[in-house]
């Protein structure tokens, strides 16, 4: 069964004309989302500068009180 | 309030997030609404085995693929917005947006990933039935997969089904059925979806238009302008409707949204819609600056009549709402501003307290948010709270813009309908293409669903400023404190990679159609 999905997959995958340049697409814009937006410019700023959830609403708490 | 906030980091973030969503729709909807032309097509395949409908089929199949290959994931940069420029109000709404978020992920994942495959690979690999079975799934996948991310607008639009906890900072689900049925979010996303129907039936028609005016490909065309054109009458009368039941819903929920839409400022009865208008910003009245009509068509009592289904109905000015109506009932804006003081300032008093450990002071202020007519009375307010000591038009939304994008897409919403039956009338008839000019109008129309779908969120988002959270959190308290440039740089880096996304959708698009259906 997995044998059978697989090769669906892959001759899908291998027949295709047009998509390969859809694929490559695909494959650049979630490098650039992933590996350099994510990574470089959108840190999740709340997780990276706190390590409990008791700080995180302490600090959103000191934001909404003294804005 | 707010002093020490530099306004352009406030902008600059809006620009950011604006721009993200913006593009995000330029796909989505299209979608939402060729995949179940698509899976119309394959039934008729399926049913008659004729050829040529499987020709069709995968001709715009083709094209669904490729606008769901470019547009796919692109929404997942708001939620990278969410966490580093709207830090704040990502953990102000974390739980009521985690979930339906949450559910969207894995429903995309699964359903689409499994079932586009087969679609697009199953064709003479898997049995007729299955491969229909695919396409349809694939259509409820994708429209489902919106419900989600459109219900957690909804809650934004109308915070209903959660609690706040102040201990936390953060909104709490109390009643999931009432978050995802409220009536906002209902008609939301069916306002959402079937004007999705509409402007993919418009995008079939005008495609198919231009292989007529070549001459090319004449049956595949006709054929699929009358698929398109039936579908698009169903959905445009399903998108008038919707769109009449959502402006109701305004003129209830969000009263300053449903004045400025029509540049109402003196609230009346047998109020009238304006039909068309030109506006004018006149700094001399109040509130300051207030927009002017140059001149206007209006239909009399339309607007009451819209509302109440009466023309006595009343229907409340900008005037009103700001500074209050004590005979309609009509709270003050000041006021709502003093109440929502006294509940930031509980708020502000509760975390001292539990800071020095003042245990009884605490109790006797955490009970307060736990207090219905408390809540009611000040909590309620809470976003209001921000704007003690500023100007009160910074409460009042865009009125130019409200009122431009709304009435651009009701103008544009009424020409799809009548367009969408003469296209329906001429098909049925077998006379689809014998006029020219038909046909470029056909053309012409083809990019402006977009505009009224993109108006229609214009509205939606302007329309309710200053608030992200209505009326409990401002867009200048959600906002992160980050250096402008950081959020100018990505706002750059974003419309340069948009640009080179959307080059390449139409030019793949392009080639494709050029190609026709016979092309590989």
């Amino acid at each position: 069964m997995i044998g059978k999905v697989f090769r669906f997959y892959y001759n899908g995958f291998r027949s295709m004309t047009w998509g390969r340049k859809l694929w490559r697409i695909i494959l650049i814009k979630l490098f650039i989302m992933f590996a350099v937006l994510r990574l470089f410019f959108f840190p999740d700023l709340l997780k990276r500068d706190f390590s409990s959830d008791e700080e995180r609403g302490n600090y959103v708490l000191e934001q909404l009180t003294n804005p | 309030m707010f002093e020490s906030i530099d306004m352009s980091l406030v902008d600059w973030s809006r620009g950011q997030f604006a721009l993200t969503a913006m593009f995000h729709w330029i796909f989505v909807p299209l979608t939402l609404g060729l995949s179940f032309i698509v899976a119309f097509m394959h039934t008729i395949y399926v049913r008659t085995g004729d050829e040529e409908w499987k020709r069709i089929t995968k001709f715009w199949m083709k094209l669904f693929g490729i606008n769901f290959a470019i547009g796919v994931s692109t929404g997942i940069i708001l939620e990278f917005e969410f966490g580093t420029n709207w830090s704040n109000y990502s953990w102000f709404v974390g739980d009521i947006f985690g979930a339906p978020l949450a559910i969207e992920g894995i429903l995309a994942f699964f359903l689409e990933s499994t079932f586009v495959a087969i679609m697009f690979f199953g064709w003479n690999k898997v049995s007729k039935r299955f491969h229909l079975t695919a396409s349809w799934l694939t259509a409820f996948g994708a429209n489902l997969s919106a419900i989600w991310i459109l219900v957690a607008n909804a809650w934004m639009q109308h915070p209903v089904g959660t609690v706040f906890n102040p201990d936390a900072a953060r909104n709490e689900m109390t009643n999931f059925w009432d978050v995802i049925f409220s009536d906002v979010a209902v008609n939301k996303f069916l306002h959402t979806v079937t004007s999705s129907f509409l402007l993919a039936s418009v995008f079939v028609i005008g495609i198919s238009a231009w292989f007529l005016l070549r001459k090319r490909e004449v049956l595949f065309a006709k054929r699929s302008t009358v698929i398109a054109s039936m579908f698009g009458v169903i959905a445009a009368i399903a998108t008038i409707a919707t769109g009449d039941t959502s402006a109701r819903i305004v003129a209830r929920k969000q009263p300053i949204k449903f004045a400025a839409m029509e540049a109402l400022y003196e609230g009346q009865t047998h109020a009238p819609l304006v039909a068309i208008g030109a506006m004018r910003t006149d700094t001399t009245k109040l509130p300051n600056p207030r927009e002017d009509f140059i001149f206007k068509i209006e239909i009399p009592n339309a607007l009451s009549y819209m509302v109440f289904l009466t023309p006595s109905g009343f229907i409340p000015g900008i005037t009103d709402l700001v500074y209050g109506n004590t005979e309609q009932g009509y709270m003050s804006y000041e006021e709502k501003i003093e109440r929502g003081a006294v509940a930031i300032q509980t708020l502000k008093e509760l975390k001292k307290a539990k800071e020095r450990g003042d245990e009884a002071t605490y109790s006797a202020l955490r009970e307060k948010f736990s207090d219905p007519v408390w809540l009611d009375e000040y909590y309620k307010h809470f976003g209001y709270g921000y704007y003690k000591g500023r100007e009160l038009k910074e409460l009042i939304p865009n009125v130019k813009l409200s009122f431009y994008s709304f009435h651009v897409m009701v103008i544009l919403g009424g020409h799809f309908l009548i367009f969408s039956l003469i296209v329906l009338w001429l098909s049925l008839k077998n006379r689809w293409g014998n006029h020219k000019w038909l046909l470029w109008v056909a053309l012409i129309t083809l990019p402006m669903p977009w505009i009224s779908s993109q108006a229609g969120w214009v509205l939606a988002e302007l329309g309710r400023q200053p608030w992200v959270v209505y009326e409990l959190m401002p867009t200048i308290t959600a906002v992160t404190r980050l250096k402008p440039g950081a959020v100018q740089l990505t706002f750059w880096i974003f419309l340069a990679t948009f640009t080179v996304l959307f080059i390449a959708e139409i030019k793949i698009m392009v080639t494709q159609i050029k190609k026709g259906p016979g092309g590989k």
